[in-house]
C-alpha cells in the first residue's frame, strides 16, 4: 500500500515536471546545441545553401576581424551605459516608493512605472525618434538634442528597460525590514551610514538582478538603433545582416556566440559577489 | 555539482547529435553555378486549384485591406476561384529565404534575387504563351540578364523604376544633376546625407566611379573586381563621415526628409511622392547624369508550385492593362505593361515614369545578384554578394 502510494506520487512529480524540463531541454538548451554546431559549418559561395562539413573558419574571423572586434566593444558599452542608467534612476526612485512614499503614491508610482510596458516596443521606439528629431519637442525644448546616434540609442534603451531595474529594487528595498533601520539610527548612525553599511547589502541583490535584465536585454537588442541610432550598427545588426542579409548562417551563429559568452560572463561576475545567492 | 554538470554536459550533446542527425538527412539545395538544373515550364493551363501563396513586396498584392479602395485581389478571387495568400517581403534577402521553404507558388522579385532563385532551382522556367498580356509587355524587359537565362524567359515583368537623387530644396539650392553630390561634394552636408541601408548601394558608388574615374574599368556597377569593389568601398567610406543616417524602410525615409534629419540622399519614386502630397518640405527629385540604379521585378513561379494553374492566372491578372496601371499607381513605379498607361487615373502617369521611353530605362542599371562568374560574362574573378555584404557591414564600421 505504501509502495503504490509512492509510486502514484512519483507518477505524479513525473506528470509535472517533464514538459517544463523536456521545454528546457528540448527547445533551450537544443537550440543552443545546434547553434554551437552550426557555427562550424560554412555556405555555399552562390546559392547560400549550408554546408555541413568542419571548419574552424567563422571561429577565426569572429575572433580576428576588426569589425566584429569594434562592434563588439561598442555594444558592451551600450548595454553597460544602459545598466549604469539605470541603477542612477531606479535606485533613488525604489527607495523612495518603498520606504517613504504614502501608500497610495506607492501604488500610483508602480503603476507609472509599469504602464510603459503595455504600450509596444517600437511605439516607444518611434517615440524617442520624434522627440530626438532635429526640430522635434527636445529641441523646443531645451534648445539641444543629441541627434540620432549612440547617445540616442542609450537613452533610448535606459528607457525602455527602466522598468525591469526598478521593479527588482523596490522588492528588494521594501524587504529590508524597517526595524533595522530604526535600530541603526538608535545606535547613532548617520542617514548615510545607515544607508551604506545597512540597506546597501541588502538591496545589492535586488540591483544585480536587475542589470542583469538590463545588460542582456540591451546585448541582443538591434531595433532601437535602427530606428534612433543614426549610422550605428550594434552586434545584433550584423547578426542580423550575416544571417538574412548574407543568408551566411555559420558565420551568424558563430557571432551570436559573443553576446551569449558576454551574459555568461556577466553572470559569473554577478555570482562572484554573491548577488544571486539569495534573490 | 560536478556532477549536475557533466550530466548536463551529456544532455547537451546528446540534443545536438539528435538534431544533427535529423537535419543532415535533408538533401542541401544548389549546385553548380554554370547553368540553373534543368526544368519544363508548364505547357498547357489547366483549371485553378482555389488557392494560391504569394510573397510580394509592400503594395504590389492588396486586398483592400490597407485602403478600401485599393483592391484587386478580391476581384481576381472572384474571378478565378484562386483564394490568395500574400506573405510580405521587405527584402529581396528575405524573399529569397521565403522561396526556400517550398511553401509558396509565386514571388515578385527584384533584379537582386531572381539569379539567386533561378540557379538554386527554386522558381521554374515559365511559358510566356499562357499569359496572353505578355506580347505587350514592354520590348525592353524581356529577355534580360536578370529574368531570363539563354533566351527562356524565368518570369513575367511587373514594373521598373530608378533610384534617384533627392534634396530639399531650401537646403540644398544649386540644383546638383550627379551623385557626386552624395560622394565628393557631400562634405558640404555633413550628417544630413542618407543612403539606402543594403549592400546592394555599393553598385551606386561602382556607378559612380565607372563615369568619373573610368582608370578603374568599371563596366558594369555589379560585375567588380576585388579592387574595384575596394574603390568603391573607400568611396563609401568617405560618405560614412557625411552620412546621418541610412534608411531601407521606405516610410522611415519619409520622414527623416520632413523632419530634416536627412536633406540629400538616393530615393525612390513612391518616397518623392509621399513627400510631394504631404507637403511638409520642399524636394526635387533628379536622374543625374551618370545614370542611375534600379529595379525591374519579375514575377516567377516556384518550382515546387502547388498552385501553378493560380499562379499563372495571377501573372496574366496582375501584368493585365487595367490591373498593372492600378499597382503602378499605387506603388509609384514605371508599369511593364505597356497598354497600361490607357487605364492610369493620371493621364500623365506613364509620361512622368517614363514607362515606355526605352532610351530612359537604358540609363537605368538595374539590381542584379552580383557573382563571382561576372554576370556581365566578362569572366569568372569578379566579387559576389557576400563579400559586398562582409564590405557593407565594414563601411559602417
Amino acid at each position: 500500500m505504501a509502495a503504490d502510494q509512492g509510486v502514484s506520487r512519483r507518477v505524479r512529480l513525473a506528470f509535472l515536471l517533464v514538459p517544463p524540463l523536456a521545454w528546457l531541454v528540448v527547445a533551450y538548451l537544443g537550440s543552443l546545441g545546434v547553434l554551437l554546431l552550426s557555427a562550424f559549418w560554412s555556405t555555399d559561395a552562390f546559392t547560400g545553401a549550408v554546408v555541413r562539413s568542419y571548419t574552424s573558419d567563422n571561429i577565426v574571423r569572429v575572433l580576428t576581424d576588426a569589425v566584429f572586434r569594434t562592434a563588439t566593444l561598442r555594444t558592451i558599452g551600450i548595454a553597460l551605459s544602459v545598466t549604469v542608467i539605470c541603477i542612477v534612476l531606479a535606485v533613488p526612485l525604489a527607495l523612495y516608493m518603498a520606504k517613504v512614499a504614502s501608500p497610495r503614491v506607492r501604488l500610483a508610482l508602480v503603476v507609472a512605472v509599469t504602464t510603459p510596458l503595455w504600450a509596444s516596443y517600437l511605439v516607444k521606439a518611434y517615440a524617442w525618434r520624434m522627440l530626438l528629431s532635429p526640430e522635434g519637442p527636445l529641441h523646443w525644448a531645451a534648445g539641444y538634442t543629441p541627434g540620432y546616434g549612440l547617445i540616442a540609442t542609450v537613452l533610448t534603451l535606459a528607457y525602455l528597460w527602466l522598468p525591469y531595474m526598478v521593479i527588482p529594487v523596490f522588492a528588494a528595498f521594501e524587504r529590508v525590514p524597517n526595524a533595522l533601520i530604526d535600530a541603526s539610527a538608535d545606535l547613532g548612525a548617520a542617514e548615510t551610514t545607515t544607508l551604506r553599511t545597512i540597506v546597501a547589502p541588502l538591496v545589492f541583490p535586488g540591483i544585480a538582478a536587475g542589470s542583469i535584465f538590463t545588460f542582456s536585454l540591451s546585448m541582443g537588442d538591434y531595433i532601437a538603433v535602427t530606428i534612433v541610432g543614426g549610422k550605428t550598427q550594434m552586434l545584433g545588426n550584423i547578426i542580423y545582416g550575416q544571417l538574412v542579409t548574407a543568408n551566411n548562417q555559420p558565420l551568424a551563429a558563430a557571432l551570436s556566440l559573443i553576446p551569449l559568452t558576454a551574459i555568461v560572463l556577466y553572470l559569473l561576475a554577478m555570482r562572484r559577489t554573491g548577488a544571486l545567492e539569495n534573490v | 555539482m560536478r556532477n549536475t554538470t557533466r550530466r548536463l554536459g551529456v544532455a547537451l550533446a546528446a540534443c545536438a547529435a539528435l538534431v544533427a542527425a535529423c537535419s543532415s538527412s535533408t538533401t542541401s539545395g544548389g549546385g553548380s553555378s554554370t547553368a540553373p538544373p534543368k526544368m519544363e515550364p508548364l505547357s498547357a493551363l489547366g483549371n485553378g486549384e482555389g488557392q494560391l501563396n504569394l510573397v510580394a513586396w509592400p503594395g504590389y498584392a492588396e486586398d483592400g485591406s490597407n485602403d478600401p479602395k485599393v483592391d484587386w485581389v478580391t476581384p481576381f478571387e472572384q474571378k478565378t476561384g484562386c483564394k490568395v495568400n500574400v506573405k510580405i517581403g521587405n527584402t529581396s534577402d528575405e524573399m529569397v529565404q521565403l522561396m526556400r521553404t517550398g511553401q509558396y507558388d509565386g514571388v515578385s522579385a527584384s533584379g537582386d534575387a531572381t539569379l539567386r532563385l533561378i540557379y538554386a532551382g527554386d522558381v521554374a522556367p515559365v511559358n510566356t504563351e499562357l499569359v496572353p498580356g505578355y506580347d505587350t509587355i514592354s520590348a525592353f524587359l524581356k529577355d534580360k540578364p536578370w529574368n531570363s537565362v539563354a533566351g527562356q524567359m524565368y518570369g513575367i515583368p511587373h514594373g521598373w523604376g530608378a533610384n534617384l537623387l533627392m534634396y530639399n530644396t531650401d537646403v540644398v539650392k544649386n540644383a546638383p544633376d550627379t551623385w557626386g553630390a552624395v560622394f565628393p561634394g557631400a562634405a558640404e552636408f555633413k550628417g544630413k546625407v542618407t543612403a539606402y541601408d543594403s549592400p546592394i548601394y555599393i553598385a551606386d558608388a561602382a556607378l559612380y566611379l565607372s563615369k568619373t574615374k573610368p582608370e578603374l574599368g568599371i563596366k558594369d556597377p555589379y560585375s567588380l573586381t576585388s579592387d574595384q569593389l575596394n574603390a568603391s568601398v573607400d568611396l563609401l567610406k568617405e560618405q560614412h563621415a557625411n552620412i546621418g543616417e541610412y534608411w531601407s524602410d521606405y516610410t522611415k525615409a519619409v520622414q527623416a526628409f520632413e523632419s530634416g534629419t536627412s536633406v540629400i540622399g538616393t530615393t525612390w519614386q513612391v518616397i518623392a511622392n509621399m513627400l510631394t502630397s504631404d507637403d511638409k518640405v520642399k524636394i526635387a527629385t533628379v536622374l543625374p547624369k551618370e545614370g542611375s540604379t534600379g529595379w525591374s521585378d519579375t514575377w516567377m513561379v516556384s518550382s515546387k508550385a502547388k498552385n501553378p494553374n493560380c499562379m499563372y492566372k495571377w501573372m496574366d491578372w496582375i501584368t493585365s492593362p487595367e490591373i498593372n496601371a492600378q499597382v503602378a499607381e499605387y506603388f509609384g513605379e514605371a508599369p511593364a505593361q505597356t497598354k497600361a498607361c490607357e487605364f492610369t487615373s493620371d493621364k500623365n502617369f506613364c509620361a512622368t515614369y517614363h514607362a515606355t521611353d526605352a532610351a530612359y530605362a537604358e540609363k537605368i542599371s538595374y539590381w542584379t545578384t552580383p557573382q563571382k562568374q561576372c554576370v556581365d560574362g566578362s569572366g569568372d574573378n569578379c566579387t559576389a554578394y557576400s563579400e559586398w555584404v562582409d564590405k557593407w557591414q565594414q563601411i559602417k564600421g
